[in-house]
């Protein structure tokens, strides 16, 4: 039994190279305390390497999107290092961002007035390898500009995430993890009135080498937490994956 | 070193001034003169008038009557003030240090220590001075001396020679007048009651006596003029201690040539930095033309630092901005600001990445020279509960918060700029609403928090109080939402929507 085991983990690990992909060069078998969703990435590792993009078309997912981002940036940026966050029209609340355990005063924010701007800001930041991550707020970003910010990811090792706003042009960058960030009523203990923990529809539309999938996570205080027994999760999982929803092929 | 001031004295600066720009003049009496208590007081003369009897201090009509055919020209305060600094900044060619004589307001002070050797002894230095000025068409008196007073009375009320050798200022002030010691009017006037008409008639007195008659202000110009007291000019243009020139074989006028002028001046000027443990803040780099103009780009950094390539890159996002024009024959690379920079110990294996981390500076100071300082923010806890001014922008990249964030309330994630009106139904007195309206959408509340109510701070405005309740709907999206106030029916919107939680 075990034998065969070690068999398929060799076989997923050639195929994996097969494909292309490339085990980061020293990287750790960090996590970043998304518990099982982490086994969907290749190797079962949260690619820190790399272009994040998450679709916000409304100002509620847009919210949860901040929200989730700002619990990986907690672990991110667990270190002391700082994190720049680019946009031209932000909205992020800092003093929110304490309750997802993220120091505000160590996120510096550029509120520039263009698009191009916040592109250039953004390169320039991601090239800067003191930074933990770049979150940037952008209306849309075209296949050869998320090239650009790919290599300089490649070369610095700064997490990109990137909150797009157009969802029409979903398939056209070269992201390695496309995620969408949906709010979920929140569920309380024993039915008590009142609201819980901020609740989320994760979900992965796409993994570079790796399955996508969809999750209902909650941000339980100090970190991460799947919920297993929300009643709706087998339902949203199989009808209403976001993108079969809009009919629409994700690269 | 022996220190050697001079004083030029401008006889008459205004009239000298007006007879360049308009030689027609020369044969015409005229006088300037300002409004003064609802008449034109004159405020200085024309060597013409000043023949006929006219002087300063008296009135235009009077002057009028005197002098006929005199020509009243309009004088404008300050502007005396500004031809000394015209000509101040032309007389830098003579020594680094040229102070405007702020008591008679009509001359030049200059600190010639160490300068007149190059003209080759200090007659001829004065005479250079005196020859120059008289040909641009100034008639000036000049002198030299160990003291800027000594210079001062000497250039005014000498007349013997302008060159005072070195200690010998009490000599030549003993046979001048009082007037010589740059007094106040009232002064001089109880010195001539005492009959004091030569320095040399009160300077052996006890000094006691003298304070005591005189004040203190008269021994302090006395002990200036003597040398016992020291006396500190200002100077037009202060010297920066960081500071190169390029001066060019051939006029500049390429992008790469503005490069390597700005690397090899980087490069002397960052080693001066380094040596003497500074660091620069803020950098001007000033191109001269040969058509004489004069452009101008500025830098400024987050941190001290001398690093050439880093504020090489600093400089090259602003090349853009030097129009060359028909070439650039002299580069000047000031640092007008510099601070202490701690040499940081090179660390190979510890990576402790941070705020200070050298990077996070760089990026910083890229971004504030391609787009602006204003584009950067970062924010610390403010001790407020009021949500628009809970936080507060942080001043330095450095500076730590002074009070903890507050999480004991939830605070949404995204708070809206200005809250936006929404329309609610709600149970009175203090349900929260069971439906609202925003941007057309019916949200029907499922669950809610609340209320949390926050006073306005009187004291920096007024207004109603805010009620806020947590809510969410049956979609799971969650919102804060807040009533403005009590319910009494005067308000057109009680209800906001303020922000999204995650």
């Amino acid at each position: 039994m075990d034998a065969k085991k070690e068999i398929v983990i060799k076989l997923q690990q050639d195929i994996l190279l097969w494909q292309g992909f490339k085990p980061q060069a020293g990287a750790r078998a960090e996590r970043v305390g998304l518990g099982e969703i982490e086994q969907v990435f290749p190797g079962g590792v949260f690619p820190k390497r790399a272009i994040h993009e998450f679709i916000t078309v409304l100002p509620e997912d847009s919210a949860a999107s901040d929200g989730f981002i700002a619990g990986l940036l907690a672990v991110l940026m667990e270190d002391g290092a700082a994190c720049v966050w680019v946009g031209t029209s932000r909205r992020l609340f800092p003093a929110s961002l304490s309750s997802f355990n993220v120091e505000p005063e160590r996120i510096i924010f550029m509120d520039v007035q263009t698009e191009k701007e916040a592109l250039w800001v953004t390169e320039e930041a991601l090239k800067c390898q003191g930074l933990a991550a770049v979150v940037s707020e952008l209306n849309n970003l075209s296949l050869i500009e998320s090239r650009r910010l790919q290599l300089v990811v490649e070369e610095s090792g700064v997490t990109s995430f990137i909150l797009r706003k157009d969802a029409g042009k979903a398939a056209s960058t070269v992201a390695t993890a496309r995620w969408k960030i949906s709010p979920l009523p929140t569920g309380t203990a024993d039915g008590m009135p009142g609201l819980g923990f901020p609740r989320w529809q994760v979900e992965l539309l796409k993994v570079r080498n790796g399955k996508p999938g969809s999750f209902v996570l909650e941000w339980a205080g100090e970190g991460f937490q799947e919920v297993s027994d929300y009643a709706a999760v087998k339902k949203l999982a199989s009808g209403m994956v976001w993108a079969e929803h809009e009919g629409r092929q994700i690269g | 070193m022996q220190r050697r001031f001079v004083s030029i004295w401008f006889r008459q600066l205004l009239a000298d001034w007006q007879l360049i720009r308009r030689p027609e003049l020369a044969a015409v009496p005229f006088v300037f003169a300002a409004p003064d208590h609802g008449r034109m007081m004159i405020t200085a003369v024309s060597p013409l008038a000043f023949g006929s009897g006219v002087e300063a201090g008296m009135r235009a009509a009077d002057a009028k009557a005197i002098c006929p055919g005199l020509e009243v020209l309009d004088d404008k305060p300050e502007r005396a003030r500004n031809l000394l600094r015209r000509l101040g900044e032309w007389c830098v060619r003579y020594s680094p240090i040229v102070a405007i004589d702020e008591f008679g307001m009509d001359g030049l002070l200059l600190d010639v220590s160490g300068c007149t050797h190059l003209w080759g002894g200090e007659r001829e230095y004065l005479k250079e001075i005196f020859s120059r000025l008289k040909y641009k068409g100034y008639t000036v008196r000049v002198a030299i001396a160990d003291t800027p007073g000594a210079a001062w009375a000497v250039s005014h009320y000498g007349k013997v020679t302008p060159l005072i050798p070195a200690g010998g200022q009490s000599e030549a002030l003993l046979g001048l007048v009082p007037e010589a010691l740059r007094l106040e009017q009232p002064v001089l006037v109880r010195l001539r009651k005492l009959g004091f008409y030569q320095i040399k008639s009160f300077v052996a007195m006890p000094r006691s006596v003298l304070r005591r008659r005189f004040g203190g202000d008269f021994l302090l110009r006395l002990g200036q003029a003597l040398g016992s007291e020291a006396e500190a000019l200002v100077p037009l243009q202060v010297p920066v201690p960081f500071s190169e020139r390029l001066p060019c074989m051939e006029p500049i006028r390429t992008r790469t040539g503005i490069e390597i002028a700005i690397t090899n001046m980087l490069e002397s000027l960052c080693k001066r930095m380094q040596t003497e443990g500074k660091g620069l803040r803020t950098g001007v780099l000033t191109s001269h033309r040969i058509d004489g103009k004069v452009v101008q780009i500025a830098i400024g950094t987050s941190g001290a630092t001398h690093s050439v390539s880093h504020l090489f890159k600093l400089f090259q996002l602003k090349i853009d901005q030097i129009r060359p024009g028909l070439g650039i024959e002299l580069f000047v690379l000031d640092a007008p600001k510099v601070d202490p920079v701690e040499v940081p110990q090179e660390e190979m294996w510890t990576l402790r990445p941070g705020m200070d981390d050298q990077s996070v500076i760089r990026l910083l100071d890229t971004v504030a020279g391609k787009i602006g300082p204003q584009v950067i923010h970062r924010y610390l806890p403010a001790t407020c509960y009021w949500p628009e001014r809970a936080v507060l922008q942080a001043r330095s990249v450095t500076e730590k918060p002074a009070s903890r964030w507050r999480m004991e309330k939830p605070r949404p994630t995204e708070l809206l700029k200005r809250p936006d009106p929404i329309e609610v139904m709600a149970l009175i007195p203090d349900h929260p609403p069971a439906f609202f309206i925003y941007m057309g959408v019916r949200h029907q509340v499922v669950k809610a928090d609340g209320p949390e109510r926050i006073e306005r701070e009187w004291w920096l405005d007024s207004g109603e109080h805010r009620d806020y309740y947590q809510v969410e709907d049956d979609q799971g999206r969650r919102y804060w939402l807040f009533r403005s106030g009590h319910y009494n029916g005067d308000q057109k919107y009680k209800w906001f929507i303020h922000g999204f939680f995650a």
